[in-house]
């Protein structure tokens, strides 16, 4: 059998030592009622190369971004993955180590993370961070119930723009819970309607969540957002994209207590949407709220630094029924992956990384402009991502483009005023010219097969 | 046989003091287009600089390769963890699951570019549901105690859509795992907590007491944290189903009892797994895991969006936004989905019966080596894993579990897991997986031995451990206090 390393004769010396004759006697305690006697229907055991065979042929059933070129966004990004970063995550001490309860035997993984901690919190511009999430959406249910939980309010109000598969997430999550989840609107423009923010936070409101740049890619009034929040009781989430942030006004420069997002464009593959990997980073005065593990330096009997997780008073198996959070795991090893791309590309890597995404969006928006009948109804003034409205209907367009060699974007039928003719179009620092060249070429022998 | 271990290892200062001005970041794809110029609203750029770090891609390598080496990790020595279930992980499930077939795919691509990526998903559903023996299966849960908010959630949807809206009190025995009230509380349900009987299993009438009018259901961890099978499972799924409650099975314990006794089969509605812990998906040092429910026909139609739907041989994807829950923004943690699948299909299902039989000798083994050396608590019975109690050598020697788990790591092992359950005095919780050879059982056995004798003629040894590892006991309480939870000083200052 594969992975079992014992012989029969061993077998033989270890059931004579326990006292039983057989392996069956050590299911004894198992009642005969419960007892599954026949076999289960699953293929017998194969060998690394059969099984090898069979996985290969369903990958090659599918095409991804290495066989397309993809201007596919919303969350997950087709970014750059450096070698250096599968080398060291496949390291078995990082690997296959287990959570770092055991800080002596553990300092490897504990330090990565006090790293990775430091990384977010330079880049959000709080003071603390947690050591992950599982997601960009798990962790906004944590940085929302965090600022809930501070404020002792019931209410949070989410935009209309923000990402609707983790407005979905979030929902679920408060269902039960007795919170009350509204919305704000949006302007034509595609940014917040501050008018429509401002009727909502009641005194109830103890939660107020920016997305910065919102869905449709459009970067937010987050300044005019913050003045109104800070004249309530709530507090402000943001829910950014981390790699905006060497760029774009961070979270502490607006007064935001607790920033989440999705980290997946620091060197994780996009896998079909998971694992992904979430961060949140909260104002010190949030720091005993912070939902998941956090590590903290301190000293050993030697006076020797290192490192521990702490603030365990606030988790699950210590506090049961009483946790701020049911959440007893984070990414390790995707943030990780994330720790070792921001140290790879350092300062200036993830500069360039930032103004490349908007730079390349921006040539592709550019090339588009030029071309008659189609409309940019949210404007240019963009991240990385933005809205594409056709004459006709998208997915007649992404049909086109995938012919061409294209993934062209997302359709957002039905999400904040868009209809079946939108589609959102992202661009990250992966894109060269050609590539950009290619999309608008599409664009224009399509609306030319069109009209 | 057994002596300390040594590292050869050396404490590494912080990543930001390594930084230097003037070193050059990875080089990003070149622009060979007509030049761009930004374009964003005033008001939304940076107004401080970010301080990061400038490190040389070499630097940045030996510098994580340098914090690799102070982790113990399973390719060094046994982790005899209770309830993790640290077993080895097959490297062909990290080759498989990096394939660019799977790992490229951006999740919101057109069904017909994924359709290996659905079929992959949809035969581990099945399996997962052969398995356990329920009819359907979500993988959408990131982690273990995610399954179990999205097993709650179900069972309260349910409860909810036929009319039984006062159904919020939940049941869970004392020996239960911390992330169990917690996921309760989470769904906006009450956890009640039952007392264990003497033998460390569900009194009856305990339960039957417990039962009334607004009972959801009772969570369940099968065969317990103490290693024991719920011998009246069959009756206490009768009761808890009378008084209109459902069952969920905290699968933390799978690898005990595949192939020989079914959840499903013994009356539970909800079964939550993790696939890092039965089915061989690394831990990383503390994920990302996968925690799939597998549920009753009767519960299905209360499963998260999207699901995938076959017909001829062609899979479609319903759509996410239809009127059903989800607690993840697409399908789940699919890489570590496609690793599992990869598992289960190199050991077969007689492969995977083998595994517990073989996990259950190998707790069972060590139990009866160890019986007289350390106090087995209920120590009839126990399947994959056994709890022992350090109460005497505490009262005797003046050690404690604590000391005892510290100390094993001098000898080249991880801690057992240590004051859980609960409901033990100073526990030690032991599970050996099927994975680790009988040599490396006596080793084991030979370290706690070893110790044993340390405890009782040089007990100071024990108190100072670990004295061979890269720190030694750290100042936890120092941490709490004065939380230093990330590098303060700037960069370049090295």
């Amino acid at each position: 059998m594969p992975y079992i390393p014992h012989t029969e004769a061993e077998i033989s010396e270890m059931l004579q030592a326990i006292g039983v004759s057989n392996v069956d006697e050590l299911f004894a305690a198992i009642p005969e009622n419960c007892k599954f006697t026949g076999n289960l229907e699953l293929p017998d055991t194969l060998s690394e190369e059969e099984v090898t065979r069979l996985m290969s042929g369903l990958a090659a059933r599918n095409q991804g971004q290495s066989d397309y070129i993809s201007f596919m966004g919303g969350g997950v990004y087709d970014s750059i993955i450096p070698a250096a970063i599968d080398a060291i995550i496949s390291r078995s001490e990082f690997l296959t180590a287990y959570t770092p309860y055991q800080p002596e035997v553990s300092q490897g993984t504990l330090q990565a993370i006090y790293e990775w901690q430091t990384f977010i919190t330079r880049l959000t511009g709080l003071d603390v961070s947690n050591a992950s999430m599982y997601d960009g959406s798990t962790a906004l249910v944590e940085g929302v119930s965090m600022a809930l939980a501070k404020t002792r309010r019931q209410t949070v109000l989410l935009p209309e723009t923000l990402n609707p598969r983790w407005a979905k997430v979030l929902n679920t999550s408060f269902e039960g819970r007795g919170y009350k989840v509204l919305t704000y609107g949006v302007e034509e423009n595609g940014t917040a309607d501050i008018a429509s923010l401002k009727d909502l936070l009641e005194d109830s409101v103890g939660a107020v969540v920016l997305q910065n740049p919102n869905y449709l890619g459009v970067v937010e009034k987050v300044d005019e957002i913050a003045a109104v929040v800070k004249e309530s009781k709530a507090l402000l989430v943001a829910a950014v994209n981390p790699v905006s942030l060497p760029m774009l006004k961070p979270p502490a420069e607006y007064g935001a207590a607790v920033a989440v997002g999705e980290a997946q464009p620091f060197g994780i593959p996009t896998s079909w949407g998971g694992p992904l990997l979430g961060f949140l980073s909260c104002t010190d005065a949030l720091k005993r709220q912070i939902p998941g593990r956090v590590v903290g330096r301190t000293t050993d009997t030697n006076d020797r630094d290192g490192y521990v997780l702490t603030l365990q008073t606030r988790e699950q198996h210590i506090r049961r029924e009483k946790a701020s959070s049911n959440i007893c795991s984070n990414q390790g090893l995707n943030a990780l992956r994330a720790t070792v791309f921001m140290s790879i590309l350092g300062k200036e890597g993830l500069n360039t990384m930032a103004e490349n995404n908007h730079l390349r969006c921006q040539a592709l928006i550019r090339g588009l402009e030029e071309i008659p009948g189609i409309e940019l109804p949210f404007g240019t003034s963009v991240y990385n991502e933005f809205v594409l409205r056709l004459p006709v209907e998208a997915k007649l367009f992404t049909k086109f483009a995938r012919e061409c060699g294209i993934l062209a974007g997302i359709e957002l039928s039905g999400f904040a005023g868009c209809s079946n003719k939108d589609l959102l179009v992202a661009v990250t620092e992966k894109r060269n010219h050609a590539d950009i060249e290619l999309f608008t070429d599409i664009v224009r022998d399509f609306m030319e097969g069109t009209l | 046989m057994t002596r300390e271990s040594r590292w050869c290892s050396e404490l590494q200062e912080s990543l930001f003091t390594k930084s230097r001005e003037g070193v050059s970041g990875y080089k990003l794809p070149s622009w060979t287009g007509a030049p761009v110029t930004v374009n964003l609203p005033e008001g939304s750029l940076r107004q401080n600089e970010c301080d990061l770090p400038s490190i040389s891609e070499p630097e940045v390598m030996r510098h994580f390769t340098a914090l690799s080496t102070l982790n113990h990790h399973i390719e060094r020595g046994m982790y005899p963890l209770g309830s993790c279930t640290m077993k080895y992980n097959p490297r062909m499930n990290e080759r498989v699951a990096a394939l660019p077939g799977f790992s490229s795919l951006h999740p919101e691509q057109d069904v017909e570019d994924i359709q290996g990526m659905l079929e992959a998903l949809y035969i581990l559903q099945d399996m997962l549901c052969e398995i356990t023996g329920f009819s359907d299966c979500c993988l959408q849960p990131a982690a273990g105690a995610h399954g179990e908010f999205l097993g709650m959630q179900v069972i309260r949807a349910f409860h909810l859509a036929n009319g039984n809206d006062n159904r919020d009190e939940v049941l869970i025995p004392d020996s239960a795992h911390g992330t169990n009230p917690a996921s309760v509380v989470v769904t906006g349900m009450k956890p009640v907590t039952i007392k264990s009987g003497a033998d460390g299993r569900i009194d009856l009438e305990v339960l039957r007491a417990a039962c009334n009018e607004n009972t959801a259901g009772i969570m369940i961890t099968n065969p317990s944290t103490l290693g024991l099978f719920e011998k009246d499972i069959v009756e206490i799924s009768k009761i808890i189903h009378e008084a209109g409650g459902r069952l969920y099975m905290d699968g933390a314990n799978m690898n005990a009892i595949m192939g020989k006794s079914r959840p499903a089969d013994m009356g539970f509605d909800v079964i939550h797994l993790n696939l890092h812990k039965t089915f061989s998906t690394p831990h990383g040092g503390g994920g990302p895991g996968s925690g799939p429910i597998c549920v009753t026909e009767e519960l299905a139609p209360f499963l998260p969006a999207p699901i995938i739907v076959e017909e001829d041989g062609q899979f479609e994807l319903t759509s996410y936004q239809e009127q059903r829950p989800s607690v993840h923004p697409y399908f789940g943690n699919v890489g570590i989905c496609i690793r599992a699948l990869t598992y289960i299909l190199r050991c077969g299902g007689n492969g995977l019966t083998r595994v517990s039989e073989i996990a259950v000798l190998n707790a069972n083994y060590i139990k009866a080596e160890l019986s007289g050396v350390l106090d087995i608590d209920h120590s009839e019975d126990c399947l994959h894993e056994f709890v022992a109690t350090g109460k005497q050598w505490k009262e005797k020697f003046g050690v404690r579990t604590l000391d005892v788990a510290k100390r094993l790591l001098d000898y080249g092992m991880h801690a057992p897991t240590v004051y859980f359950p609960l409901i033990v005095d100073e526990a030690l919780m032991i599970e050996p997986t099927e994975t680790e050879s009988l040599e490396s059982l006596k080793l084991f056995i030979a370290a706690i031995k070893s110790i044993r004798e340390e405890a009782e003629n040089n007990p100071e040894l024990l108190h100072n451990a670990p004295v061979s590892t890269p720190v030694g006991r750290m100042d936890e309480t120092k941490a709490a206090r004065q939380p230093d939870l990330s590098w303060m000083g700037p960069c370049n200052c090295g």
